[in-house]
């Protein structure tokens, strides 16, 4: 089985992001970028499968392809995978801002051309926020989707995947080819080891651009300001319990 | 222009988020209609005509779409979609799910958890985990939104729409398998009025239950946690509140033992009042807190135990 992993460059997560001065976005000079982590959630697992790792038989994965949309340093994003186990990379070189139905588009392109058995990916990224690129890769498609994967089970061309919903569990089986999109629960990323760091970097990474895929990406939303949230102010420091319990009652929040 | 929202609902009546999501709506239009996907539901359908402002409610029912699956729901909105200028559900697991999906085969970019409608075409969104407000115009000629709920005041009781049956699809990519909701008498994280939220200073999963599920039940609370106590084993990951777990937003959330990592901030700082408990009090969460009580949790807890009565 062929597993096809989208992972993304983004800010990291430890990082508090601020919004520039002329409200036209996050400032991101000077900032430190990493794979996001539902991203890395994904990779991990598409590795697992590979290496028959928890529940999963041995060679369930054969191939990972990872591939990503983005920036040049969006090289070191896909390196990161391919040091932690994924095969091979394709980066599809592009400097804007593309939304998620480009994204989607432009995945849909690649999947078109690497065929995969299975599409894996984080469920959204920390910074759009906007949790929609797998749920519309696998409408254009027209494939399953099972989103927010707590475990994955794969045998004889069915995905088995217990999902978060809201109060619990949901387990749906899809028949391959699939998209499935993963959620805190599922694993713990791996560091990758020094000697597979190295051995990543004899990979290969195919440097592809948006124009090569022929498809529209085109904005459909205007971004007419970015500002900062309201900030709020440190309140009081209470004596004791019992103080603290009557001022909640008088704001009337018990 | 129309409307169509799609309730949250379980079967017998239309969740709270459901009532938020047509107040959103009617900032849009004046024309909203409601659409309840279900299985059985004639009785939720019922309850979303009672919303007042809705013009008519749509059931649609199927075996599939009782389990709310993102392929039967999609068909069925998509379906209905020539009458309908936009498109909006709560942003909960199911309509984060689906709504996606419809976007795609409308071919239109969706706008995620919307928490202001500026104007009809115009939205605020948070971003970045709340650290930044975007606000968008979209091109699409028709929209399609989620909403997050924590941002609008429900929609009264008190109308009596009409309810049509529509066709309900059950074209599944996928098939339900099973479910295992968790029986708790606590209220959902996501949902909860009062939030309790222990973090690494608790020490142990044991600990960590014995500190925070009595004071969760003396106050009807959700229990929730910081990535650092799930990292350390001592809650559940679906306790995790913060940038990459859940996003809350009660009326009052209370921190124990959390030192207010920018990762945790992010998912409850948007609550309406905060009150953290630590015995550090250079601790980052007292930047956010309403109110706080410097000192350990192992005195103030039960303190607190005994003041609420």
């Amino acid at each position: 089985m062929k597993v096809l992993v989208p992972v993304k460059r983004v800010i990291d997560y430890n990082v508090k992001a601020r919004v520039k001065a002329d409200q036209t976005g996050v400032d991101l000079a000077n900032v430190k970028m990493s794979m996001n982590p539902f991203d890395e959630i994904a990779v991990e697992e598409a590795v697992r499968l590979k290496e028959g790792k928890e529940h999963h038989a041995a060679g369930t994965a054969t191939e990972i392809v990872v591939v990503s949309i983005g920036v040049t340093q969006a090289q070191e994003t896909i390196r990161t995978a391919l040091a932690m186990g994924a095969d091979r990379g394709i980066l599809i070189q592009s400097d804007a801002d593309l939304e998620p139905l480009a994204v989607a588009k432009l995945l849909a392109a690649v999947v078109a051309e690497e065929k995969p058995d299975l599409v894996l990916m984080g469920k959204q990224s920390i910074d759009g926020d906007n949790n929609a690129v797998g749920q519309m890769l696998a409408a254009l498609l027209d494939w399953p989707q099972a989103t927010f994967a707590a475990k994955i089970e794969i045998a004889g061309g069915t995905a088995r995947v217990t999902r978060e919903v809201d109060g619990g569990n949901q387990t749906l089986s899809a028949t391959l080819p699939a998209v499935i999109t993963v959620d805190l629960r599922l694993n713990t990323p791996r560091y990758a080891s020094l000697p597979n760091i190295m051995k990543a970097k004899k990979k290969e990474i195919a440097m592809k651009a948006v124009a090569d895929y022929g498809v529209d990406t085109a904005n459909r939303l205007t971004v007419v300001k970015v500002t900062a949230p309201p900030t709020r102010s440190a309140g009081i420091k209470v004596a004791d319990a019992a103080e603290l319990v009557s001022k909640l009652k008088t704001a009337g929040a018990l | 222009m129309a409307v169509l929202v799609i309730a949250d609902h379980d079967g017998s009546t239309v969740r709270d988020s459901t009532n938020k999501t047509v107040t959103a709506a009617l900032a849009l239009s004046s024309d909203v209609d409601i659409l309840v996907v279900g299985s059985g539901a004639k009785a939720a359908a019922d309850a979303a005509a009672r919303i007042t402002g809705v013009r008519k409610v749509l059931l649609a029912e199927s075996g599939e779409l009782g389990h709310q699956l993102a392929e039967a729901v999609t068909a069925t909105v998509v379906a209905l979609a020539a009458g309908y200028d936009a498109f909006l559900s709560p942003a909960s697991m199911d309509g984060k799910n689906f709504m996606p999906r419809i976007a795609a085969k409308l071919d239109v970019a969706p706008i995620s958890e919307i928490v202001e409608v500026v104007a009809a075409d115009t939205f605020v969104r948070p971003i970045y985990a709340g650290n930044a407000l975007e606000t968008i115009q979209s091109s699409d000629a028709k929209k399609v939104i989620t909403v997050r709920p924590t941002a609008f005041v429900p929609a009264a009781d008190g109308g009596s729409a009409p309810v049509e049956t529509v066709a309900g699809s059950d074209a599944g990519k996928a098939a339900f398998v099973g479910e295992e909701m968790v029986k708790s008498d606590r209220p959902e994280l996501g949902a909860a009025k009062i939030v309790v939220s222990g973090g690494r200073a608790l020490g142990s999963a044991e600990e960590f239950h014995a500190v925070m599920d009595p004071l969760a039940d003396k106050l009807g609370a959700a229990v929730g946690a910081s990535r650092a106590a799930v990292d350390a084993g001592y809650a559940p990951n679906d306790y995790q509140v913060g940038q990459t777990g859940k996003v809350v937003a009660p009326g009052l959330y209370i921190a124990i033992g959390i030192s207010g990592a920018i990762q945790h901030l992010a998912g409850m700082k948007d609550s309406k009042i905060i009150v953290a408990i630590n015995k550090d009090a250079d601790a980052p969460i007292f930047q956010v807190a309403d109110f706080g009580i410097v000192g350990d949790y192992k005195t103030v807890v039960p303190e607190l135990m005994a003041a609420l009565g």
